[in-house]
């Protein structure tokens, strides 16, 4: 299996469910802002990884690809997850000792490099599934 | 309030790029990848290191990899409960939650006893 580029993928979505996205995104950052206020950066931090636009955004799979995609779907997640802790691991490593932006830039390219590699080592080998088209 | 706003705005555009981002790549199984993006902290922490300084932030980045962990146990139950046909996909993905919030909290209970906090 290899990842393509599919620009078509994008004009699929509707202007309402980018809107949805949009607004969703906003909040959650807003909420995961008043958590680490309230409760402190020790629980605020948890909610960093809240899978809080997760349900809406695999509903919008299952509604345009159907249940099985939509697993799909889940299962990228799962290894982005590794990711995730691997980009937070950076930043805690990094925060104090080098300037905000380098330290978040290399916790993005770790998150993009260890996701995509254990993706590779994980599915790169088995075939390229058919694509319905949209 | 004004900060908030900011805040809004700016992790609306980063949540949205990761999720127009995931809609330009197939295989699903690949653009699932950017579901898990680290969008929300991206511009959380980068906005934290502003207000709240370095240390606030490693503090937040070590509570966030045990959340991380919680996120990919919280996909681990959404696949299980998902492949059951009569479950509403909506259903499943919500219902996990409650995984994300046993791994995650567990963990950082876990922390806590080891005496990790500060």
């Amino acid at each position: 299996m290899t990842p393509m580029l599919d620009l078509t993928g994008l004009r699929s979505v509707r202007p309402s469910e980018y809107a949805a996205r949009f607004a969703f995104g906003g909040a959650v950052s807003v909420a995961t802002t008043l958590v680490a206020r309230a409760y402190g950066p020790l629980v605020g931090g948890l909610f960093l990884a809240f899978p809080s636009i997760f349900p809406a955004s695999i509903t919008l799979v299952k509604q345009h690809d159907g249940r099985a995609k939509a697993l799909d779907d889940a299962r990228g997640a799962r290894i982005g997850g590794a990711g995730m802790v691997a980009f937070a691991i950076v930043v805690w490593a990094g925060s104090g000792r080098c300037s905000p932006f380098l330290v978040l830039a290399c916790g993005l390219a770790t998150w993009a490099l260890v996701s995509v590699g254990l993706w590779i080592s994980r599915y790169g080998r088995e075939p390229q599934p058919a694509e319905r088209h949209r | 309030m004004i900060a908030l706003a900011l805040r809004f705005l700016v992790g609306a555009m980063s949540v949205s790029a990761f999720a127009a981002l995931g809609e330009a790549f197939k295989p699903k199984r690949f653009s699932g990848l950017f579901a898990a993006a680290p969008s929300i902290a991206l511009v959380t922490l980068a906005m934290t290191f502003h207000s709240e300084g370095p240390r606030y932030v490693a503090v937040e980045a070590r509570s966030m990899a045990l959340g991380g962990f919680a996120f990919a146990a919280y996909c681990g139950s959404c696949i299980v409960i998902a492949k059951h046909a009569w479950c509403p996909i909506w259903l499943a993905a919500v219902s996990a939650w409650c995984v994300w919030g046993v791994v995650a909290f567990g963990a950082w209970k876990v922390l806590l006893v080891l005496g990790g906090a500060p």
